[in-house]
């Protein structure tokens, strides 16, 4: 599995993209004692960020019915890394629910998945005693978790710090400008050099009712989307998110209607939400919807397609990233060497 | 040979780009279904019908000939106008046309296709019209000039198979010479082989490859029922009976074997 390269001792390290991806990446080096710096081209804000987008679930048994099993290697050796450097992060698991015309599409994702147990009504309510009465069966997938992308990408960016590290918001440059050993985590905004990458539009909403509350994620089978109903602090939802092969920004007004009908159909009372915000963001993808680590002829490192699982792999990533740079490791299923 | 509008094809199943789980598996599984014409869903996602350039290129890659379609349009000129915008897009006048009655079902329309069909071939389009299994359909859009019929075997994504074998095999002796694709509906390969076996031309096909465990494998299990279909059609299948039927003598047959 592993070839010895040769390791680049105390070089600095250079990240480009303070989105989940470079975040990670900057973290986990400045924590093993380098030299980082991580630039962004946005302010603190991270609103250019895919991340910023993001609905941050931390869910590599559902993941499974539509991706590789390397998602789901990388995601759980994810989970680890985000309990062991946010030990806040909630893992009150996922509760997979059908509408009862969507039957076929439940069985078919109990099947193509594990880690969940399966739950009878009173199972349903006993877990979110807001649905009582409102699903006759549910999925639970207990191990799973997720996070805030717009709460804890500071919280990150604030670790690296405490690690020693440094950021530089408003920063837009150039993996040739830098010296040391780059890492481009980019995204979308990397296309100049990876020409396969492509932009899979995802959109949300976000919501706000004190009239229902969830403890956990929500999913509901959808014909074409994974939809989530996804709490969040101060009485907020967020929708989301379809996952659509175009490039444009906004939401549709069809993607609008499945994504508040999702909710309607998980709790009427969401019919009273007030609408707090529309979005939606690009994710980098390539062909496979898989990511790729690669290094290039120039000894660049590019992680980039991190598709619909930015949080979800984006800290196995880092580790992967940090033992090639400090012990030549290389890990075959996802990294490219040119 | 198949032939739709004067193109021939040597596949018989055409097959569907939505919902598989990466472009590189829907092309892997394309590949693998040997299928020649691809159908791309124009509307129902991306706002103003404009799916991304980087998917497109995905598609050309295969070399296929593109079969746009009108899926999600509700009414003839929402159809009408989307196949005005396929044609332009990918400068064809191939058309699938489906105009959708019901959300539920998605139910063909099948007034409103007659309608849709009769406005766009009068505009020089070449229609594929997705339609019910009745025969009154089938031959009104026939009148219209549209040289395939598309029959459904159950309502989209069902996977249920053909559910009126017996209209779907008038439909095929009373239309000899329209080309018959049984569209929508099939959930297994033996769905395909029976359809196949009725003489239809063709299927087409998405579900239920793009939704397997394994796209890329079913893909090729689809082409093999399509295939075992059409060659046992052109073999001439044998009638069924009411009764068992020896195929050796049983004249000299030893008592002990005859009683058994």
């Amino acid at each position: 599995m592993y070839q010895d390269k040769s390791p680049r001792g105390d070089s600095p390290i250079s990240i480009i993209g303070a989105g989940i991806a470079g975040a990670w990446q900057a973290l986990l080096f400045a924590q093993a004692g380098r030299d980082v710096t991580l630039h962004e081209r946005s302010d603190a804000t991270m609103t250019l960020s895919t991340s910023h987008w993001a609905g941050g679930m931390l869910a590599p048994w559902c993941e499974a019915e539509a991706s590789e099993p390397v998602i789901s290697r990388l995601g759980l050796r994810a989970l680890d890394l985000w309990r062991r450097e946010l030990p806040e992060t909630p893992f009150n698991g996922s509760l997979v629910l059908a509408h009862p015309r969507d039957r076929a599409d439940y069985e078919r994702f109990a099947r193509l998945t594990s880690g969940h147990q399966r739950l009878d009504a009173r199972g349903v309510a006993a877990l979110e005693p807001s649905l009582a009465g409102r699903f006759r069966e549910g999925l639970f997938f207990a191990a799973e978790g997720h996070v805030e992308p717009r709460r804890v990408l500071p919280k990150l960016h604030e670790k690296i710090i405490a690690a020693g590290g440094a950021i530089r918001f408003d920063s837009d440059v150039r993996a040739d400008e830098l010296d040391g050993v780059v890492i481009d985590c980019r995204g979308l905004a990397a296309r100049d050099g990876e020409r396969e990458l492509r932009g899979v539009k995802g959109e949300l909403i976000l919501v706000e009712t004190s009239e229902i509350s969830l403890s956990r994620p929500v999913r509901l089978m959808h014909p074409r989307w994974p939809l989530y109903v996804i709490p969040r602090e101060d009485h907020l939802f967020m929708l989301g998110a379809t996952s659509i092969e175009a490039e444009d920004t906004g939401v549709s007004v069809r993607s609008a209607l499945e994504l508040l009908g999702a909710a309607y159909a998980v709790h009427p009372a969401f019919a009273e939400a007030r609408i707090v915000e529309f979005g939606s963001g690009l994710r980098p993808a390539f062909p496979d919807n898989l990511p790729r680590i690669t290094i290039d002829a120039e000894e660049r490192i590019h992680v980039n397609g991190l598709y619909r699982h930015g949080f979800l792999i984006a800290p196995a990533l880092a580790e992967l990233t940090l033992n090639y740079v400090a012990r030549g490791q290389i890990d075959n299923e996802v990294m490219r060497c040119a | 040979m198949l032939t739709f509008y004067d193109k021939t094809f040597s596949s018989r199943l055409l097959i569907g780009s939505a919902l598989y789980p990466s472009p590189a598996i829907m092309q892997g599984a394309i590949r693998a279904s040997g299928a020649q014409i691809v159908t791309v869903s124009l509307r129902r996602e991306a706002a103003g019908g404009k799916t991304g350039d980087a998917f497109w290129k995905l598609i050309r890659e295969l070399d296929v000939t593109v079969l746009p379609n009108t899926a999600g349009c509700r009414s003839v000129r929402d159809a009408v106008t989307t196949a005005k915008l396929a044609r332009e897009l990918f400068g064809t006048s191939w058309i699938k046309l489906e105009v959708i009655a019901d959300n539920d079902t998605l139910q063909p329309d099948v007034v409103g296709l007659i309608e849709a069909a009769t406005i766009l071939i009068n505009d020089g389009f070449e229609v594929f019209p997705y339609c019910t299994e009745d025969l009154s359909v089938a031959m009104r859009l026939v009148e219209a000039g549209c040289k395939v019929v598309m029959p459904w075997a159950a309502p989209i994504g069902s996977a249920r198979g053909i559910i009126n074998r017996d209209s779907l095999k008038l439909l095929r002796d009373r239309l000899p010479d329209v080309t018959l694709v049984v569209d929508a509906g099939l959930g297994a390969p033996s769905h395909a082989a029976e359809a196949m076996e009725l003489g239809y031309d063709a299927v087409l096909l998405n579900t239920a490859i793009a939704k397997a465990a394994d796209p890329v494998a079913m893909a090729g299990a689809f082409r093999q029922g399509v295939e075992a279909g059409r060659t046992a059609y052109e073999a001439g299948l044998m009638e069924a009976r009411d009764f068992a039927s020896p195929s050796t003598p049983v004249i000299g047959t030893p008592f002990w074997h005859a009683v058994s």
